[in-house]
């Protein structure tokens, strides 16, 4: 069968068999290998994806099932030449170890601040609570989370005129967070 | 890597085009919902569908509607749906209290409520707050539509009544003034199934209990209920004393088995302990003392 996503902003039509799961389909169809494939049991979270705005568990999905639908992965996280404020938070708070959860984790994050911008510590494990880094580095992904809230609540209050996150934080380039 | 096994796939885009392909693609298609059930049964050959008719495009099973001293929750709304309307928490906080604790905020953002009902699993959560609250299913076929009561609805484990080429589109739960209810759960981590889990619905004049339903579940209690337990309780005092006797009525007539959850013993001991602290919960909300 033939699908139409659009996958960060880009409509991608291919010809998939119907069993297809959506983690693969981005993987080896498309070559979006952020996301990672981890436990294959939805318990693990490393798959994590947006469809249509909301964060899911993408090898529990069929990639016929986005069909006509939106899906952001890492990929779609920063802008151009800026990185997404949870990316920065990141790698800044050493958010990662090996870094194989993190795609999953840091698109739930990004939808956590969406619909809640300063999260307790309490919010922030519960909303990643469907996720296993197994590094065990849960401490620093809390500490990262809660930066990119910080660094957007006061680019907010910065902004000269209440822009949303992303648009009135100081701009910092890919380059000098990951040098 | 887990993979399905080959499949044909349908999109439905109505529920009247869904029962068309369900009667078309005759017992062995399957209706695919979340998936979150389905898919992971699908990879280990559990269930080998040969055709899925996919009702993700019906958005007229995706709502909750208080009106008409009911609560309707449409098949198609999603866990986190029913975690986030007010409504439905207002007036049955034992839904809430359930749905904080099945799976993880991901799992629940695509999981259906309808799916999970359908999915019949013997440790479900929501079969035992639907069994508490009396709900109702609606199921539609091609003969038109039909109800039937919660506690009549799973016929053995992961089997329902819910026919080949019939679709669960709507549950429904009478709103009744007076009452209070809760949900509790142990379980060997966040997320997982239950142990042992019990809900409770309860209705109050003044100290006297009016009415009470009780449903357990991964407990083998027939139909998700502890009927002899709410019989009990009917005319009784709102009492700690009666509702630990409750709670052991509830234990003696469940039928739980050893497994890697637990042995029968551990789940009995919890069928009457998360029985009696879910009745003193819900007469807590009932009497406006407890959230």
């Amino acid at each position: 069968m033939q699908i139409t996503v659009t996958v960060n902003g880009e409509a991608c039509t291919r010809e998939i068999e119907p069993r297809l799961l959506l983690i693969h389909f981005l993987r080896d169809d498309l070559g979006l290998t952020g996301s990672h494939w981890g436990c294959d049991t939805s318990n693990c979270g490393a798959c994590v994806v947006w469809l249509d705005g909301t964060p899911v568990k993408s090898c529990t999905v069929l990639a016929a099932m986005a069909d006509g639908h939106r899906v952001r992965t890492v990929e779609g996280m920063a802008a151009p030449g800026r990185l997404d404020p949870v990316q920065e938070g990141f790698a800044r708070c050493h958010g990662l170890q090996c870094g194989f959860c993190t795609p999953g984790m840091m698109l739930t994050a990004r939808w956590l601040l969406d619909r809640n911008p300063r999260p307790t510590a309490e919010e922030i494990r519960e909303a990643l609570s469907g996720q296993v880094c197994r590094c065990t580095g849960y401490e620093n992904i809390v500490r990262a989370v809660q930066w990119a809230a910080r660094h957007e609540a006061d680019g907010r209050a910065a902004g000269p005129d209440g822009a949303g996150p992303g648009t009135a934080s100081p701009a910092t380039t890919a380059s000098e967070v990951t040098r | 890597m887990q993979v399905p096994a080959q499949v044909e796939y349908e999109k439905a885009a109505s529920v009247e085009h869904a029962l068309a392909l369900l009667d078309r693609y005759g017992p062995a298609a399957r209706v695919l919902a979340g998936g979150h059930s389905l898919i992971p049964m699908m990879k280990l050959r559990l269930a080998q569908p040969e055709t899925l008719v996919d009702i993700n495009g019906l958005t007229e099973l995706a709502y909750l509607r208080a009106a008409d001293g009911e609560l309707r929750i449409g098949a198609l709304t999603r866990h986190a749906e029913l975690l986030g309307s007010a409504a439905a928490g207002a007036h049955f906080a034992i839904l809430h209290d359930a749905e904080r604790v099945i799976a993880d905020p991901v799992v629940r953002n695509w999981g259906t409520i309808g799916g999970s009902l359908c999915q019949a699993d013997p440790s479900e959560d929501l079969s035992a707050a639907f069994a508490a609250l009396k709900a109702t299913m609606v199921i539609r076929g091609p003969d038109g539509t039909r109800t039937v009561p919660a506690r009549e609805f799973h016929t053995a484990p992961y089997e329902t009544v819910v026919a080949p080429g019939e679709l669960l589109t709507e549950i429904r739960i009478p709103i009744r003034p007076g009452g209070g209810s809760a949900y509790e759960k142990v379980g060997r981590r966040v997320g997982d199934w239950p142990v042992g889990a019990a809900g409770v619905a309860i209705w109050l004049a003044g100290d006297t209990i009016t009415d009470a339903g009780i449903g357990l579940t991964a407990v083998g209690a027939r139909h998700f209920a502890a009927a002899e337990a709410e019989d009990f309780l009917r005319g009784a005092a709102a009492s700690e004393e009666n509702f630990a006797r409750a709670g052991e009525i509830a234990a003696e007539h469940c039928r739980p088995v050893s497994d890697q959850r637990g042995p029968a013993a551990y789940k009995r001991h919890l069928a009457a302990e998360l029985t009696a602290r879910a009745l003193r919960r819900a007469a807590g909300r009932a009497r406006g003392e407890v959230t």
